[in-house]
């Protein structure tokens, strides 16, 4: 079985958004880009699924400008098999991403796929399930375990009231939730070994894909600042003072 | 247990910074066959990377010579320099010192043209690996440095190992290049172990913590560079800012304090706040914002203090080995300069150090640190005298027939009760940041909760005790990022006891070097972890 793992790049989550003077985005320049957090997790998972012995093949995908190389030479040396870059300078949105993917599918016919369950840029949350419709296959997004056996995927799913466990038949979609796993440390010999592995380059062009960005930005703000607070003596000045307001 | 992985390059270079990224490039365009690799505790190259900084752009010349074509992403040319002496309520205008005239220089960030270089050195083949620490050094059979050991991942507070535990690789190289920067933590072992600061002074050191602003259209004037000094230090107090105005409404602002400050009380982070709310800057800052701030320890000890830079095995380059030039406020062009010529020695002598420590002497840069020698070190006899001298040192050329002695700095602090303290007349401050836990908040430093502590106190005792009498616990203010803390503990004599927020730690070394029972030891934690600095 082929796996296919959605490996977006993103600002790292350590990184103090800032947004654009003039508002037409955030700043990238200068700023360090790793991978989605979600994505790391859905690499890992696919990994232990080879391991295990369920999966032959992994393949990371990327979709985004030339430089991205060097952000999917990271997932090769996590131990992804081979990668696809998917070359656009323009950033995408969920449906034109799930399209892409279909493309991919088409061609690569893997038993399974698995994305971040959001990226950590625009938390749209959309691409998964998307993809599993446009596939027509089912999906099990926000998984916490994948147990996998008899070409059937026993996924734990985090859901608002608890856990909820289901069956899908593969191959499907899945998507990782935070609990999922605990991805591994790169070593550094396998950085050498990843510089061999092949990456397959598709212009988006070529894919004939109609874009399906439907959303327009208007701009970018960032959070209005939190005025002074007021410090006050006792409960009874803060009775007082929450009354005033007419919270009280 | 298994045998330690290894891999075997020709060269391992420690740091991505200017001097270890300028060695590897230099040494590859003469030796394209010689395999090197660089590494760095940073997660990205760059991200630990912080200096003002305006830079002498001829060592960059002589090693990418088309470089002005494909500029640093933060390069603005030098324009006008200004030198203030600085009073509480205002200040006087000074002639601009030779040493400090601009001319001809670029305003860079530092941080951003290491990650410009970086991928210069790729393109010859040099292999950079980001987010691995050099925890160690290796050694061969017969004493000489055979390379480095990667620290371990994935270890737990408690030293046990956590399900992703991954253990450190060693790199064995021919020669390994230590690039480190101020105070590198192998390099302290190094010269310890090889005695190469047998024949030189203690080193010395100042802080400099430094933020970057962005401000409200029509402030800036690109170019434009003002240090300053006098208020808020006293006049015993080595201290002195910068500011450098940047492009895109821009500038870089910040504030040394000589680590052989005297005054156990005093405060570099607030040395540097008050400093940011004198009349001449307040208004500047005003309605901005910080965009990213850091703080850095500078090795400041100059030409009598440069320890022996060779040992079989290894040598040390840039601020690691101590080259950084302190009237001109510079050491970038002093970095590059000695990488590229540690480049060319290894290039000629079939990569062997030895050699190395005399070619350097006989070098430029020496000859440069040579003629400054007695200007920083006459600072200790107060303002005025250190300025008198410094016009006297200038005017000769550094012939004067002596040289000043340095002393290290853990050695500077008096005893509480055994001096009169100096009358700091601060102000009220009102810029942000608040404190030294809001500023940390904009060097974005990350370090797993769960691994050992990096800062290793080997007497905790001394800390509730003799510390508490002798000096109030200086590590509690000298830090910039509020790492270390006294709370309370009725079982201690004092009745509180040492707590090392050791994830605060942005990897300054300050600790390291002030400390006045020498009992704090940096050492390097999980890589990745640290400050993630951008455009510093």
């Amino acid at each position: 079985m082929k796996i296919l793992v959605g490996y977006k790049r993103v600002v790292d989550y350590n990184v103090r958004i800032q947004v654009k003077p003039d508002g037409t985005g955030v700043v990238t320049d200068g700023v360090k880009l790793s991978a989605n957090p979600f994505d790391d997790i859905a690499l890992e998972e696919a990994l232990r699924l080879r391991e295990k012995g369920v999966a032959e093949e992994v393949i990371v995908v990327g979709i985004g400008p030339a430089d991205l190389t060097a952000h999917l030479r990271n997932g090769l040396a996590m131990g992804a098999n081979r990668a696809i870059h998917v070359v656009t300078a323009e950033a995408m949105q969920p449906l034109t991403a799930a399209r892409t993917f279909q493309k991919l599918i088409e061609k690569e016919q893997p038993g399974l796929v698995i994305l971040g369950k959001q990226a950590i840029d625009d938390d749209a949350n959309q691409t998964g399930q998307m993809l599993a419709a446009l596939w027509d296959r089912p999906q099990a997004t926000f998984a916490s375990k994948v147990e996998i056996a008899d070409g059937k995927a026993t996924v734990t799913r985090e859901v608002d009231a608890g856990l909820e466990t289901i069956e899908v038949e593969l191959p499907a979609v899945i998507t990782s939730d935070l609990r999922l796993n605990e991805p591994r440390f790169i070593k550094l010999p396998d950085i050498m070994k990843a510089k061999s592995k092949p990456i397959d380059v598709i212009e988006f062009a070529s894919l004939g894909i109609d874009s399906g960005d439907h959303l327009k930005t208007t701009h970018y703000a960032a959070p209005p600042k939190r005025s002074k607070g007021v410090m006050v003596k006792d409960a009874a000045e803060l009775v007082a003072a929450l009354k005033q307001k007419g919270l009280l | 247990m298994s045998e330690r992985e290894t891999m075997e390059y020709d060269v391992v270079v420690v740091g991505a910074g200017p001097a270890g990224l300028s060695f590897a490039i230099r040494l590859k365009q003469l030796q394209p066959e010689t395999s090197v690799c660089v590494i760095e505790k940073a997660s990205t190259i760059g991200a630990q990377i912080l200096s003002g900084a305006v830079i002498e752009p001829q060592p960059l010349d002589a090693l990418l010579p088309g470089w002005r074509d494909n500029p640093p992403p933060i390069c603005v040319p030098a324009g006008e320099d200004e030198f203030w002496l600085l009073n509480k309520t205002g200040g006087r205008k000074m002639m601009v010192p030779p040493g400090m005239r601009n001319h001809g220089n670029f305003i860079v960030s530092l941080g951003a043209m290491c990650a410009w270089l970086a991928p210069q050195a790729e393109a010859l083949g040099v292999d950079v690996f980001p987010g691995f620490a050099a925890a160690d050094t290796v050694y061969n059979e017969d004493g000489s440095v055979a390379g480095v050991r990667i620290g371990d991942m994935g270890v737990a507070k408690d030293g046990t190992h956590k399900p992703g535990y991954t253990e450190g690789i060693d790199i064995k190289a021919k020669v390994t290049v230590l690039a480190e920067g101020a105070r590198g933590s192998l390099t302290k072992q190094l010269i310890k172990r090889f005695k190469l600061d047998a024949d030189c002074d203690p080193q010395g050191y100042s802080i400099g913590i430094k933020e970057l602003w962005q401000l409200p259209a029509g402030r800036v004037t690109p170019g434009k560079i003002v240090h300053s000094f006098g208020w808020p230090a006293d006049s015993h107090t080595y201290g002195g800012s910068f500011l450098y105005h940047l492009d895109k409404d821009r500038v870089a602002l910040g504030y040394v304090s000589g680590l052989d400050y005297t005054d156990p009380e005093y405060q570099p982070w607030e040395a540097f706040q008050q400093w940011k709310n004198h009349p001449m800057m307040k208004p500047l800052l005003e309605g901005g914002s910080i965009l990213s701030a850091g703080a850095r320890a500078i090795v400041t000890g100059g030409w009598q203090s440069l320890p022996k830079c060779e040992m079989p095995g290894a040598l040390l380059i840039g601020d690691t080995a101590g080259l950084l030039n302190v009237p001109k406020v510079k050491g970038t062009h002093q970095a590059i300069r000695s990488g590229m010529l540690a480049a060319e020695h290894l290039a000629a002598n079939s990569l062997n150090a030895a050699g190395f420590d005399a070619r350097l002497r006989n070098s430029d840069a020496m000859a440069e640190l040579k003629k400054v020698r007695n200007i920083k070190p006459a600072f200790k006899k107060g303002l005025w005298f250190g300025m008198l001298n410094a016009a006297w040192e200038t005017v000769t050329g550094g012939r004067s027939p002596w040289t000043l002695k340095n002393k290290p700095d853990w050695s500077s602090l008096h005893k509480l009760g055994e001096y009169e303290a100096p009358k700091r007349d601060y102000v009220q401050r009102e810029l942000p940041p608040r404190d030294r836990l809001a500023g940390v908040y904009f060097a974005a430093t990350e370090h797993d909760e769960d691994q050992p502590i990096h800062l290793h106190v080997a007497d905790t005792d001394i800390c509730a005790t003799r510390c508490v009498e002798e000096y109030d616990n200086p590590c509690t203010r000298f830090c910039p990022a509020n790492v270390y803390e006294m709370v309370a503990d009725t079982s201690a004599t004092h009745g509180k006891r040492l707590q090392v927020n050791a994830a605060n730690c942005v990897h300054c070394k300050t600790c390291d070097i002030k400390d006045p029972y020498e009992i704090i030891t940096w050492v390097t934690p999980e890589g990745g972890s640290g400050p993630n600095y951008q455009n510093l």
